[in-house]
C-alpha cells in the first residue's frame, strides 16, 4: 500500500529535489561548496545556503527558497476577499497587524470605503501597527546580536515584547496571528483601560531602550562584528527594490509612511531616521540595526499621538461600533488594483485583479518585502568571510513565512 | 507627469503603435504594451531623465485560464524622484508563453520572474538564472495555472490532503 508510506527515501531525493547551482566540476580546485541550513538557527527559519567559498572567503552564495512554502496565492484564488485576512497574519508572522493593515486597506480602497472609516478605526489601526512593529524590531535585533554572539540583549528584547504580546491578546485573543483588522473596520473595539495600560508601557518602555542602545548599539564587539560590513550601496539598493530600514540605512529617506501618506500617518508628527555611517561607511549591517532602534522611538511617538486622539478628540463611546461598514458582501468592481504600505521590512504589496463578478480574487499576489531584499545577500556576501555572513544575513532580517509565502 | 504625459513620451519616442491600450481603470493606470517592445519600453522609461522609474516594485503573473486562452505579466514601477507610479501589462499567448527578461534594467526581476516561471512556466528570455524558486526543482507543472491538476503522489507522499 503506497498510503502506508510517508516518504520514500532514496539516495537522491535532495540532488532531484532541491539541486545544487554549483557542482563539483565548476568549481576551481581551491573552491568548495558549503551547505548552510535550512535547520540552522542562523538561517532565522527554513532557508538553505549554498556558500561557494575559498578558504573561509566567499566567492558565491545562492540562496534555496521554498522549504516554507504554503500556497498563499493558490488560497487567495478560492477564498472570499475577507478570508484571506487570516492567511496574510501567517505571512509575515512577526508583524501580522501591519500586513493587515495593507492588505484591510487595499481591498477598501477597491471598493471606494477607504474614506468612509471612522478616525478612531484608523487610529487604533496604527497603534496597534506600531505596537506590532516595535515587537517585530525587537526580535530582528535580539536575534541578530544572539546572531553575532551577544546572548543577553535577545532575553531583555523578548521580555520586552512579551508585554506588547499581552496588550495584542487583550486587544484580539492571540497573540501573534491576530486576525483584527477586519475590511472596512475592526474585529472590535479596544477593550477598556487599554489606552491607559498603553501609557504605561510606553513609559516603562523609554529607558530601556536607553539600556538597549548601550548594551548592543554602542558596544565595542558588535560595532567592530557589523560596522564596515554588508556595505550596500544606495544606487545598488535601488535597483534591487530594497525597501524598509535596508534602503534607509543606506541613506535614503524613503518610507511609504511619509510617501504615500495612507491611513492617518500624515496626521501624526514623526521622523524617518536613515544610515549616516556613524561606526563605518553608510549602509553597513550597524546603519541598518540602528535605523531599526532609532525607528523603534519613532513608533514610541507615533503610539503616544494616537493614545492622546483616542483619548480625547476620538474617544470611545457608547455607539462607536468599529464593524459598522464592514461589508456584508465584497465585491470589488473589475479592476487591477496596487497597494502598498511600510510593513518593519519593507515594502509590503498586494495585486488585485479583481473581475467584478465573485466575491473571491481573480489574482492575489502578495509582493514581499523579504522575499526582494533577500536578493541582495550575494551581492552582499562576496569577498566576505563566512563569519560575516551570518551578520549580513541577520541584518537584512528576513521572516521566512514572507519569504515563502 | 501623469499616465498621459508618459504615454505621449512613450509615442514620440517608439511608434505611435507601442501603446496598445490604456487602462483607466487600473490603480496606478496602467499601459498595456507588445510584449516584443517591453524591453525597450523599460530601458526608456528607466534612463529617461522626464520619468526615471528607478524602482520595480511587483512583477505579478496571471493566467486568464484556457477559455481565453492568454496569460498577462503586470509590471509595477515607481519613480522615487518624481513620486510616480505605472503599471505596464502585457499579454501573451498560453501556449509557450515567453516574455523578455528586464534583469538587465532592474535587478529585482531576477527573482520575480523566477517565481512567475516557477507558478505560470512563463519563460523569460534573457534571464541569467532561470529555475524554479519555491518549489521542488522535479515539481510536475505549473501551480497557479487555473487549469492545474497537482500530482497525486510526490515522492510517496500523498499531496492530496
Amino acid at each position: 500500500m503506497a498510503n502506508d508510506i510517508q516518504y520514500r527515501y532514496e539516495e537522491d531525493n535532495l540532488i532531484k529535489s532541491e539541486p545544487n547551482k554549483y557542482r563539483e566540476e565548476d568549481l576551481r580546485s581551491e573552491e568548495m561548496v558549503i551547505n548552510l541550513g535550512p535547520q540552522h538557527p542562523s538561517t532565522h527559519g527554513v532557508l538553505r545556503l549554498e556558500v561557494v567559498s575559498d578558504g573561509e572567503i566567499i566567492k558565491e552564495v545562492v540562496p534555496h527558497l521554498g522549504y516554507l512554502h504554503r500556497c498563499f496565492e493558490k488560497h487567495a484564488e478560492s477564498l472570499p476577499y475577507g478570508q484571506v485576512i487570516p492567511f496574510i497574519d501567517r505571512m509575515d508572522y512577526l508583524a501580522a497587524m501591519n500586513s493587515e493593515h495593507v492588505y484591510a486597506m487595499g481591498v477598501e480602497r477597491m471598493l471606494g470605503i477607504a474614506d468612509k472609516l471612522p478616525k478612531r478605526v484608523e487610529y487604533i489601526r496604527v497603534l496597534v501597527a506600531e505596537l506590532n512593529r516595535i515587537a517585530s524590531h525587537f526580535v530582528a535585533i535580539g536575534t541578530y546580536a544572539m546572531d553575532i554572539g551577544a546572548f543577553t540583549p535577545f532575553f531583555w528584547l523578548i521580555r520586552d515584547r512579551e508585554h506588547i504580546m499581552r496588550m495584542l491578546e487583550w486587544i484580539s485573543g492571540a497573540r501573534m496571528l491576530y486576525n483584527y483588522m477586519w475590511i472596512g473596520g475592526l474585529f472590535y473595539d479596544l477593550p477598556v483601560g487599554f489606552e491607559e495600560r498603553c501609557v504605561e508601557f510606553v513609559k516603562y518602555l523609554r529607558p530601556k531602550l536607553v539600556e538597549l542602545e548601550k548594551l548592543i548599539i554602542e558596544n565595542k564587539i558588535f560595532i567592530e562584528r557589523t560596522a564596515n560590513i554588508g556595505v550596500l550601496p544606495l544606487d545598488l539598493a535601488i535597483n534591487y527594490g530594497i525597501t524598509g530600514p535596508m534602503l534607509r540605512g543606506s541613506g535614503l529617506k524613503y518610507d511609504l509612511r511619509k510617501v504615500d501618506g495612507y491611513s492617518v500617518y500624515p496626521e501624526i508628527d514623526f521622523d524617518i531616521p536613515v544610515g549616516e555611517g556613524k561606526m563605518g561607511s553608510v549602509g553597513d549591517c550597524w546603519d541598518r540595526t540602528d535605523v531599526r532602534v532609532r525607528e523603534i522611538h519613532e513608533s514610541l511617538k507615533i503610539i503616544e499621538q494616537c493614545l492622546q486622539k483616542l483619548t480625547h478628540e476620538h474617544k470611545r463611546t457608547r455607539e462607536f461600533d468599529p464593524q459598522e461598514l464592514v461589508p456584508k458582501k465584497v465585491r470589488p468592481k473589475a479592476q487591477d488594483f496596487y497597494v502598498r504600505g511600510e510593513t518593519p521590512r519593507g515594502e509590503l504589496g498586494f495585486f488585485f485583479r479583481a473581475d467584478g463578478k465573485s466575491d473571491v480574487p481573480f489574482r492575489c499576489k502578495g509582493r514581499s518585502c523579504c522575499f526582494v531584499n533577500l536578493s541582495v545577500i550575494s551581492e552582499l556576501a562576496k569577498g566576505s568571510l563566512i563569519a560575516d555572513l551570518i551578520a549580513i544575513l541577520g541584518s537584512i532580517d528576513i521572516v521566512l513565512g514572507e519569504v515563502d509565502r | 507627469m501623469i499616465t498621459n504625459d508618459i504615454v505621449l513620451l512613450l509615442k514620440t519616442k517608439f511608434t505611435e503603435h507601442v501603446i496598445v491600450q490604456v487602462d483607466e481603470n487600473a490603480s496606478p493606470k496602467a499601459i498595456v504594451i507588445e510584449a516584443a517592445n517591453l524591453l525597450d519600453v523599460c530601458k526608456e522609461l528607466h534612463a529617461n531623465e522626464k520619468t526615471y522609474f528607478d524602482m520595480l516594485s511587483c512583477i505579478t503573473g496571471l493566467d486568464n485560464g484556457p477559455e481565453a486562452g492568454t496569460m498577462e505579466v503586470v509590471y509595477n514601477l515607481y519613480s522615487i524622484p518624481y513620486e510616480i507610479s505605472l503599471m505596464i501589462r502585457v499579454v501573451i499567448s498560453r501556449k509557450d508563453p515567453e516574455v523578455s527578461s528586464v534583469t538587465e534594467v532592474w535587478k529585482t526581476a531576477d527573482w520575480l520572474e523566477r517565481e512567475i516561471y516557477d507558478m505560470f512556466g512563463i519563460w523569460f528570455t534573457g534571464h541569467p538564472d532561470m529555475r524554479r524558486i519555491l518549489m521542488p526543482a522535479d515539481w510536475e507543472g505549473y501551480p497557479l495555472r487555473k487549469d492545474y491538476q497537482q500530482q497525486e503522489y510526490y515522492r510517496g507522499i500523498k499531496v492530496e490532503y
